[in-house]
């Protein structure tokens, strides 16, 4: 569905050239649901843009639902559907006038184009909402007629940039529920960005992390997390004994360490005492099959733990295994 | 198009401005100027086809600006990933300011009548439509120069309020740009505005010639360089 060669994209500004995005390779196929993931300036929407044809290309290739984007932007256009960061109605037109003008510009006749502006509006409980002028409509309301209106056409290829940004917990949740639906009855191809990392990990397949216009990962959430993360887990045993287990506790962590290939916070074994107690806290591949493992090895070397905690990891984690920053934190340098 | 008519208070308060330069502006004209200034004719004959062409000129050229705002929404970006093409997008937006001006004109002219104006229908529709052509071009140009000024409103509204009053005032919609010196005259020769102003003036007047024609074409120039720098903005704004 979308195959990309070394794409570039390089702005100048104030004579300074920047690179956003640094020769790309994605390739994704029919059906797939793709979250680009990384912080705010990483490159992503960029991307996005050069895939949806409203940014061109500096250098590099992408095919995307079979047509080249420089050499035939409008035959992309048509083909694929996009909703953007902002919100897609023109704030004085009405709902249904501009559904049904958005599928006139796919070339949908005007019967055909008002009946599926009605399907949508309805399966978006947007139908009381049709002859409402936009500029009415509440911020989750819009970005319910931006899906709409990026759905009018039905496209096979739906790319989404940051959907759910400035929504709530529960207009977010509906948003996904469309999303979804739409790919279970549709089989529609998905990609999106997000700096959300929970939405990449609970809603898409595959998470490609993008940091500084390169991709740095590109797996499942659950792959990612279990090789480059690991689970957090935490045990407490008493001081005395805590010098048995120092050395067991630091080569399980080395696990995570050992996959990485590269110093980083999960290869640590870091501890603090407190009332006669030792915490240590560790980074664990594969943490649910191996901590019952490890609990046995302490307790064979005489320090039993007296308390065990397991967190599965975040992307949050992950990209923090990657990059040594937090997504949240990411833009800084 | 539609908008006007959904709204039409819009419409109907856009036309409170040209009414106060008629009601306040034309008695003092009348007055300072005096009647031999505008051929013999009533200030207000001379007057209202200038007002006419204000319409154009205020409201026509401030039409960038919803463009900007578009373009911050992200309504517009939505039009650009459809596969729409993007010269038709703009020359369908610069087309659809013609009605809006003939309606507006045509307003303008009846609510003039009970005040002395001479309505002669068919040479006024005549002035209106090619009003309306020209409105089309300054329309264009307004969209070229918000496309050009993306996200530097402040550029837009310079350039628009820098061009406006000097445009306005060689035009002689004002005062009679026979009253100025020669360095103005010459000036107003230039000023595509000009030719428009005494076409309208022509016909509002109740008569057709050389003044008309020259007004169609420098509208029908007008809306042709505003056309191909309107899609040569456009076609350029995907970088």
């Amino acid at each position: 569905m979308i195959h990309t060669d070394k794409l570039t994209k390089t702005f100048v500004v104030k004579k300074e050239t920047v690179e956003a995005v640094k020769g790309v390779d994605i390739d994704v196929a029919p059906g797939e649901l793709v979250a680009f993931l990384g912080p705010n300036g990483a490159g992503k929407s960029t991307t996005l843009r050069m895939l949806t044809t409203l940014l061109r290309p500096t250098s590099g290739t992408a095919t995307v639902a079979g047509v080249d984007v420089t050499a035939n932007a409008a035959g992309v256009r048509a083909r694929i559907g996009y909703i953007g960061q902002g919100n897609g109605g023109g704030h004085s037109f009405r709902v249904i006038d501009e559904l049904i003008m958005q599928g006139r510009f796919y070339g949908m006749n005007s019967t055909d184009a008002a009946a599926r502006a009605h399907e949508l509006l309805t399966s978006l409980d947007l139908a009381d909402l049709a002859k409402r002028t936009v500029i009415k409509l509440s911020g989750g309301q819009r970005r319910r007629m931006d899906v709409a209106l990026g759905l009018m056409h039905s496209p096979r290829l739906l790319f989404l940039d940051e959907p759910s940004t400035g929504m709530d917990p529960q207009n977010r949740a509906n948003l996904w529920d469309h999303i979804m639906r739409l790919r279970a009855e549709h089989g529609t191809t998905i990609v999106l960005t997000t700096h959300y990392m929970d939405e990449a990990d609970l809603m898409s397949e595959r998470v490609i992390v993008i940091d500084h216009g390169q991709i740095i990962a590109d797996d499942t959430a659950a792959r990612l997390k279990a090789n480059l993360a690991g689970d957090l887990l935490a045990v407490e045993v008493a001081a005395e004994s805590a010098a048995g287990v120092r050395g067991l506790l630091g080569r399980a962590a080395a696990g995570v360490r050992g996959l990485l290939g590269r110093a980083a916070a999960g290869g640590e074994v870091n501890e603090n005492s407190n009332d006669g107690v030792v915490r240590f806290r560790l980074r664990l591949t594969e943490g649910a099959r191996r901590a019952p493992v490890l609990l046995q090895q302490m307790n064979d070397a005489g320090a039993p733990a007296q308390s065990l905690e397991l967190q599965p990891p975040t992307l949050d984690d992950v990209f923090l295994e990657l990059t040594g920053r937090n997504l949240r934190e990411g833009a800084d340098r | 198009m539609l908008l006007p008519l959904r709204d039409p208070f819009s419409l109907v308060f856009s036309l409170l401005q040209p009414l106060v330069f008629l009601g306040l502006f034309g008695p003092l004209l009348g007055a300072a100027v005096g009647a031999p200034a505008f051929g013999g004719q009533s200030t207000l004959q001379w007057f209202l086809p200038g007002v006419v062409v204000m319409i154009a000129l205020f409201g026509t050229s401030m039409i960038g600006s919803n463009l900007q705002y578009e373009l911050m929404t992200g309504s517009y970006e939505r039009i650009l990933a459809t596969p729409l093409s993007r010269s038709s997008l703009m020359i369908g937006r610069a087309l659809k300011e013609w009605a809006p001006l003939v309606v507006q004109g045509l307003l303008i002219a009846l609510v003039c009548i009970p005040f002395g104006f001479v309505f002669y229908p068919l040479h006024v529709l005549f002035g209106l439509v090619i009003l309306g052509i020209f409105g089309i071009g300054l329309g264009a140009l307004s969209y070229a120069l918000a496309l050009v000024s993306q996200n530097k409103e402040w550029i837009f509204w310079g350039v628009q309020q820098t061009l406006l009053f000097p445009l306005m005032i060689l035009s002689g919609i004002m005062l009679p740009i026979e009253a100025g010196p020669d360095w103005m005259k010459t000036a107003s020769l230039f000023n595509p505005l000009s030719y428009l102003v005494n076409a309208e003036r022509e016909l509002f007047a109740g008569s057709v010639g050389t003044d008309t024609l020259l007004g169609l074409l420098a509208a029908s120039v007008t809306a042709a360089v505003g056309l191909v720098a309107g899609v040569r903005a456009i076609n350029r704004n995907i970088n």
